[in-house]
């Protein structure tokens, strides 16, 4: 059989062999003690053709309920949103996704300035001074801020709200393991960071104070107000955040955040079950030599035109092996690629227009949904994009049953709040219309009457 | 289109204009209230993020252009040993974006996203199938990623059996996220030596191994691109003082169908799919570093795993010794269906074919430059091999200045200076999707280039010539760091 990847022929192979001095390619492996050789052949499928791999894949991809047929008031961290079509056809440009880290600069220009740019975008929605190249995801991006917390600080604790994504605060407690320092989460009451609690908790052993803003709920944290406890004890002050919410909502930089991490998916990436997307770090100039990742910086030629490479490297794990904080090596560029075209197509009046557009459906839809009988909105408090329903039976039920009207429902909060079970949490979008909004509530409806 | 490739490039911020947008967003099809009314004053946001305002032409030539100044695969050869920067199918890229791949929710119930599962679970059973593992977790985001939630589940496997073993052995020819990701599991790192053959010392080894050694971390082939010749040996070793065996996996384009770790005596193994498995790399990013390993390490597994019952697919949180999550979600799913789609378009004798012709390419461009560069193993190699470019040096061009005059004929360099073992390093990794005449064309230059350091060195010790900016100041880019645009300066 041919392989279209492969293109080394028969001949070729002949006098590469002969120029070696062997006749088989299996003498190359002769180093290899004969006990490990693998014998016999891979128990994998065989080889199909380019037809048939469209075939086998296109029946597996219709097997998922998916956005194209279904409206989607699922969020919980990764969303349905408007993606430009400028998208697609930019990271789809083989210059970026065929290259590695660009280590060569001068021909690496085009992804360092597209790296410089999507620092700068960050740095503007947050309100932050440095901004990576990038993390894994918004969950890891927080493990690793809390990393850098402690790794400066004498406590070994760290705080995280418990309206704190429940997988990011997962991750945080085993990261935290592997560093050596306690995760302590702080109680939520009505939907936000118990305050009392947390003021409780903070004493100088506290590293950082970590809340999501908007929380896992939807809902505005009063970052004025942790921002003063979370820094009474000299620990830092660390806010997870949506960045489109920053097109409308005052971003954690302006409240004296040490570090400000999230996840870019709102921003030109599609769900694709949650992954790849692209974690942002965004931290104080303070800090610039201690954040995590690759990071490009502007300098000059020989002949003094500006240019962009890799730079602060002495805080990475190639240069500090054993001595380092962080491993990341790989990261998710072409992603922030992505994020930087959208960021850039919506722009400074975009950002703010989809923002809002994204309050609009929500405040409509939670409205709505309050009139209903068998529902309930239990937290009265400000959201962005999400919100809090108590439903009539179990979560799983409705959701099973608004998939028959083609809407795939909301995400079920008693899944990690024992407390809220029967709690779901909904997402709406500036995509979702009128008309979705209106055939979820009367499949609500529907739902509660039986 | 004519670029002057002179002219230094405009950031979009420059282009910027107020009133210019390249979006569309519908009108508000609902009531408007004012955000007054529903946030707090405090927290409406008060000055706008600078974003730029340009038009949709004006953003596609932007990005456009950035390419053009941006070194692929798909633009010339790259043989960044330890990469493995071969071939990224198209096919791949377009299964990525069917709907029912791209368009779906992590949080979605499990009835509907069978397909998914289905790919998911297929992956881990021959992934584990290929490495001769017992089972594979798809979670870790990259290779470094991999490593670090080996050596947690290694933590936790030696801490279940009521051992302290805190010390991770790595060779001085490891990767350096080897020793970074021990010490974010809390683990410290011995480094032991290479031999004079380049192959892990085994007296050093025997001496590093005792009653704390967590687990040797291993790359076989190696970074010099040889095989660990001992490896049963090594494994013995490691094994009888009651350690573990990792398995670095960035060089296992060398072994598809011819070893597997699990046969080697490993016990836990990472894989690159953006290597091996045409992932593709993305300018950095995304990876994705699946991890595999033997039936003592599954109850460690991070949560959760993608199990069959029957004919259904579902996800299992039950696993209570489990290490717990390391990523969010379920992995890097669009890059581990690229590498799903690249299994399936190459079957089990197209893998054995790719080492086999990684290894061939390899061996073949090694015996072609020995008599140029100093070769300081001179033995088969394995998909990789390594250059010393001390004679050069001799002559004033370090292998800094060959890397640079590469750049002038349109390649990107090999690896360089790293393993850190051999003085002036390069590492050289062709991969198997490349021609024979690619090959041959990229020998020539290095053999121009090795008479250039004799002849006429300068041209060589002022490289690149031809590129759209010539060496830039990396010192004053770290001394004076400058990470982001300010708008007025």
């Amino acid at each position: 059989m041919s392989y279209r990847y492969l293109p080394m022929t028969v001949e070729d192979k002949k006098e590469m062999l002969s120029f070696l001095g062997i006749e088989d390619v299996n003498q190359l492996f002769a180093d290899i003690p004969e006990r490990i050789r693998f014998k016999g052949k891979l128990n994998i499928p065989e080889a199909l053709s380019e037809p048939e791999v469209v075939r086998y894949f296109s029946t597996l991809a219709e097997k998922n309920v998916n956005s194209n047929t279904h409206a989607y008031f699922l969020g919980a961290g990764i969303y349905d949103h408007y993606i430009p079509s400028t998208v697609d056809h930019v990271t789809r440009r083989s210059e970026f996704y065929t290259a590695y880290t660009p280590y060569q600069p001068e021909i690496s220009q085009g992804e360092l300035q597209a790296i410089f740019e999507f620092q700068t975008m960050i740095c503007e929605l947050t309100g932050m001074e440095v901004a990576n190249s990038s993390m894994y995801d918004g969950p890891t991006a927080l493990a690793e801020a809390g990393n850098l917390a402690v790794g400066g600080a004498k406590g070994k604790k760290v705080l995280v709200s418990k309206a704190v994504h429940p997988e990011a605060r997962s991750i945080l407690k085993v990261t935290g393991k592997g560093q050596g320092y306690d995760v302590v989460e702080i109680d939520v009451t009505d939907g936000v960071t118990n305050l009392q609690a947390l003021e409780k908790a903070v004493d100088e052993q506290t590293a950082a104070v970590i809340v999501q803003y908007p929380n896992f709920f939807g809902a505005i944290e009063d970052l004025a107000a942790i921002e003063k406890i979370a820094h009474k004890h000299k620990g830092m002050f660390i806010v997870s955040s949506n960045p489109l919410s920053l097109g409308i909502l005052q971003p954690p930089g302006a409240f004296g955040a040490d570090i400000v991490v999230g996840d870019a998916q709102p921003f030109g990436i599609p769900m694709q079950l949650g992954g790849p997307t692209c974690g942002y770090f965004a931290v104080r100039e303070k800090l610039m030599r201690k954040i995590p990742g690759r990071i490009v910086g502007q300098t000059t030629d020989q002949e003094g035109r500006r240019g962009f490479v890799l730079t602060l490297q002495a805080r990475e794990q190639h240069i500090r092996r054993e001595k380092a904080t962080s491993n990341i090596c790989s990261n998710q560029a072409l992603m922030a690629l992505a994020a930087s075209v959208a960021m850039s197509a919506l722009g400074k009046r975009g950002v703010q227009e989809m923002a809002l557009l994204n309050v609009q459906k929500t405040q409509y839809a939670i409205k709505a949904i309050s009139k209903l009988q068998g529902y309930e909105i239990p937290f009265a408090i400000p959201v962005f994009n999400e919100f809090v329903v108590k439903v009539p039976g179990k979560v799983g039920d409705l959701n099973r049953a608004l998939i028959g009207q083609k809407i795939v429902g909301g995400y079920d909060l008693g899944r990690d709040y024992p407390e809220l079970e029967g709690h779901m949490l909904i997402a709406v979008t500036e995509i979702r219309t009128k008309e979705e909004i209106d055939s979820l509530v009367q499949g609500l409806e529907a739902y509660a009457r039986g | 289109m004519h670029v002057d490739k002179n002219q230094e490039k405009a950031l979009i911020f420059e282009m910027s204009k107020p009133g210019r947008v390249a979006y569309s967003l519908p009108d508000c099809d609902v009531p408007e209230i004012d955000v007054t009314s529903i946030f707090p004053q405090q927290f409406i946001r008060q000055e706008p993020a600078e974003l730029p305002e340009v038009s949709e032409l004006q953003l596609m030539r932007h990005y456009t252009e950035l390419s053009t100044r941006n070194h692929g695969v798909d633009s010339g050869f790259y043989p960044l040993g330890s990469c493995t920067m071969k071939y990224n199918p198209k096919i791949n890229e377009d299964v990525a974006r069917y709907a029912g791949f791209a368009k779906i929710h992590p949080y979605q119930s499990e009835e509907t996203i069978q397909g998914a599962l289905e790919v998911l679970h297929r992956l881990q059973e021959e992934l584990a199938e290929i490495t001769g593992m017992d089972e594979v977790s798809l979670q870790p985001a990259a290779g470094a990623q991999g490593e670090w939630t080996s050596l947690m589940m290694i933590r936790a496997y030696h801490e279940s059996r009521g051992e302290n073993r805190t010390k991770v052995i790595v060779p001085d020819t490891a990767h350096g996220t080897n020793p970074a990701s021990a010490a974010v599991a809390g683990l410290e790192t011995i480094t032991i030596g290479s031999d004079e053959n380049g192959q892990v010392n085994i007296e050093e080894l025997r001496k590093a191994v005792g009653p704390d050694t967590a687990a040797l971390m291993l790359t076989n082939p190696n970074t010099l691109g040889l095989f660990e010749e001992q490896i049963e040996e090594i494994a013995q070793v490691v094994h009888d003082a009651g350690g573990l065996l990792y398995y670095d996996g960035a060089n296992a384009n060398a072994i598809l169908g011819i070893t597997r770790p699990g046969d080697m005596g490993f016990d836990v193994v990472h894989l690159n799919l953006h290597k091996t498995f045409t992932g593709p790399h993305g300018g950095g990013g995304p990876g994705s570093g699946p991890i595999g390993c033997k039936k003592e390490l599954v109850p460690f597994l991070p949560r959760p795993q993608i199990v069959k019952e029957g004919d259904q697919y579902r996800f299992d949180f039950d696993i209570p010794q489990s290490i717990g999550r390391v990523k969010a979600y379920y992995g890097n799913f669009g890059i581990n269906l690229r590498a799903f789609t690249y299994i399936r378009t190459m079957g089990p004798e197209g893998l054995l074919r790719v080492s086999e012709e990684a290894v061939l390419n390899a061996n073949y461009m090694m015996r072609k430059l020995a008599p140029y560069y100093d070769l300081p193993y001179d033995r088969f190699c394995k998909h990789e091999f390594v250059l010393s470019g001390r004679r050069q040096k001799k002559q004033g061009v370090r292998t800094l200045d060959i890397a640079k005059r590469l750049l002038d004929f349109g390649y990107h360099p090999p690896t360089i200076y790293f393993p850190l073992i051999v003085e002036e390093c390069m590492m050289i990794e062709p991969t198997e999707t490349e021609s024979k005449e690619t090959l041959d064309e990229f020998i020539e230059i290095m053999i121009q280039i090795a008479r250039e350091a004799e002849d006429n060195p300068t041209i060589v010790q002022e490289a690149p010539h031809r590129t759209v900016v010539n060496r830039l100041d990396e010192v004053k880019a770290a001394r004076k760091p400058v990470l982001r645009f300010k708008k007025n300066g």
